[in-house]
């Protein structure tokens, strides 16, 4: 990473004309200052994540074995073999991906315009009961619901009893009971980007909107909704990716049927020890999520992730 | 909101009863969005309402699933499983490690990204949103390819390095929302003061930047300490506290992990609400300074 002086003016003719050497010496300073801050940071990214994915690619080109080791012959035979042989488990994930995505966005959106617009002064209560979810491990919250959703559980146990349910009805191990994990983990994530747009919103305009007479039902379809698109932007990016590769909710929750490819890479890579395939596997999963964010950035139009304006 | 009508209580003049009385009859607070919202928030805490309750379960076989009483027997033998206990510990050790080197990085890397302008900050910037924006499979996966390549050794430094890797960004956005809002006026006061940047950085940035900075580190350590996915691929035979309850699931999770839930979940909740009142504070204290 070249690094330019920024901060002071430099003349135009900076390059050749001598430069005083207290001028010189701030510029020297700054740099040494910038490297400072950005090497531990920037390092670690590029060892842990840049290099990392670059050994995926070249990994999944490669031939081999554990026991002999693995040698770059650049082969394409994992991509084609991976897709033929796993297809319907990318749909799931994709499936389960999309429904959960969809089905969050529909459960959050009226509760964080509530919130947002109505909650008064137990604003923050809501917000901390949204958040009460994060300080519990993922994990155990997925295994509340196995457990809840359970044949004989706490809650269809009784139901079944008093015979107010067929006995041979069960949710557990059914796509149903995967995408009810994955929209539960998700709806915190969806609901407070949406949340923070619907609060940035100048309260101005739905009171022009009113005095303009647009009815409530008006007001929130053509003022409130278009401009809390970045919230709902910003909410569908991260459940959709996370759900899409989550397979927790598929082991804990799913059943014979449901099989998503997070777990099959997982397994390629520990029970088969196919390293170049899971490679492939991993590598096919990682750019159909790339293209369809980057389709779905470019036909909603682009959105800073990071936060604080463009660069 | 203010939007709505006053409070019902108020003492209503003809004219505010007018102007009221039109925008009630408008626009009305939605009930049953009130209703609906509650509804939802009651289903966000079900299966952690399950959790608490089913660690005080005086359960007897291994399938902690049917209730069978009140007791504290859970609580009084928390350490009673060696191999939990020791994954707690591990998870501990490394989430601590994790919060203070990646708050570290972040605020370094925030800091620089708000205040210089540099050739490859665009690129920077893509490597962290595509690191925010990856499968944690992929992440696990590209990880455990590097290693294998390289024969690192799988196990607690390979948790770390994974770990610190993939809050990296996260520190850095609450790190840079704070930065976002300071005033560069005062900066710039002390530099014209005489102030160097150092002293500057130590002296008024870092002190206005405090709460970002424990913004930062709360989030990295829950990062830390709840991940699975990524932390699965590169542990090879350590095993933290989610990898551990992971492995429990086919024999029957005992109570005790329902107890360190709801104490992990007690300790979180109790931070988060004196943090929160710290705030509350400190907006009162500066509203009171700037009224005078």
């Amino acid at each position: 990473m070249t690094i330019t002086a920024a901060e002071t003016p430099v003349p135009a003719a900076a390059g050749r004309t001598p430069v005083h050497p207290a001028v010189r010496r701030r510029m020297l300073k700054k740099r040494f200052t910038l490297v400072g801050l950005l090497i531990p940071g920037g390092a670690w990214l590029a060892l842990f994540f840049v290099a990392p994915i670059l050994t995926l690619v070249i990994l999944s080109l490669s031939t081999g074995n554990v026991g002999l080791g693995w040698h770059l012959t650049y082969t394409w035979t994992n991509f084609s073999q991976s897709i033929t042989s796993y297809k319907p488990e990318f749909l799931h994930s994709f499936e389960f991906g999309t429904a959960a995505t969809v089905v969050a966005l529909l459960v959050s959106y009226p509760a964080a315009y509530w919130i947002a617009f109505y909650g008064g002064q137990k604003k923050t209560t809501y917000l901390l009961i949204v958040l009460l979810p994060f300080y519990v491990s993922q994990l155990i919250r997925t295994i509340s619901w196995q457990f809840i959703l359970a044949d004989q559980g706490i809650f269809f146990g009784p139901l079944k009893a008093l015979h107010l349910m067929p006995q041979n009805f069960h949710i557990l191990a059914t796509p149903w009971a995967v995408i009810g994990g994955l929209t539960y983990a998700q709806i915190p994530y969806m609901l407070l980007p949406i949340f923070a747009a619907l609060e940035r919103i100048d309260r101005s305009f739905i009171e022009a909107s009113k005095d303009l007479y647009a009815t409530k039902w008006e007001t929130v379809r053509r003022v409130v909704l278009p401009l809390s698109t970045p919230g709902i932007f910003a909410g569908v990016l991260l459940v959709f990716i996370s759900a899409t590769g989550d397979y927790v909710n598929e082991v804990i929750l799913g059943g014979t049927g449901t099989g998503v490819i997070g777990n099959i890479i997982n397994s390629q890579f520990f029970v088969n020890m196919n390293y170049p395939f899971a490679a492939a596997l991993s590598l096919v999963l990682m750019v159909a999520l790339l293209i369809i964010v980057i389709v779905y950035s470019k036909s909603l139009g682009t959105e800073d992730l990071m936060g604080g304006g463009t660069y | 909101m203010a939007v709505t009508t006053p409070p019902a209580s108020a003492p209503a003049s003809p004219q505010a009863y007018t102007y009221a009385a039109h925008r009630k009859r408008r626009f009305k607070r939605p009930d049953f969005l009130h209703l609906y919202t509650v509804l939802l928030m009651v289903y966000l805490v079900i299966p952690l309402a399950v959790m608490i309750l089913f660690g005080f379960n005086n359960t007897h076989g291994r399938y902690n699933l049917k209730w069978d009483g009140f007791t504290l027997n859970w609580y009084r033998n928390l350490f009673a499983i060696g191999q939990l206990t020791s994954a707690l510990k591990i998870s501990l050790l490394i989430a601590v490690l994790v919060m203070i080197v990646t708050t570290v990085m972040g605020t370094l890397m925030a800091y620089a990204i708000h205040r210089y302008k540099f050739a490859g900050k665009g690129v920077l910037n893509t490597i962290l949103v595509l690191n925010i924006s990856s499968s944690s499979v992929v992440i696990g996966a590209s990880l455990l390819s590097l290693f294998v390549a390289w024969n690192v050794a799988l196990g607690q430094f390979t948790i770390f390095a994974a770990q610190v890797m993939f809050s990296i960004p996260y520190a850095v956005i609450t790190v840079r929302a704070r930065l976002a809002v300071l005033d560069p006026a005062i900066e710039e006061a002390a530099q014209d003061l005489g102030a160097t940047p150092l002293a500057t950085f130590f002296k008024v940035t870092l002190p206005q930047l405090v709460p970002g900075i424990m913004g930062a580190a709360m989030l990295t350590f829950a990062l830390s300490i709840d991940d699975f996915v990524t932390t699965s691929f590169v542990s090879g035979t350590t095993l933290t506290f989610p990898l551990w309850v992971y492995g429990s699931t086919r024999e029957g999770t005992p109570p005790q992990v329902n107890v360190i839930g709801t104490l992990i979940f007690g300790i979180g909740l109790i931070v988060a609400i004196i943090s929160g009142v710290i705030k509350e504070r400190r907006d009162k204290a500066r509203l009171r300074l700037i009224n005078g």
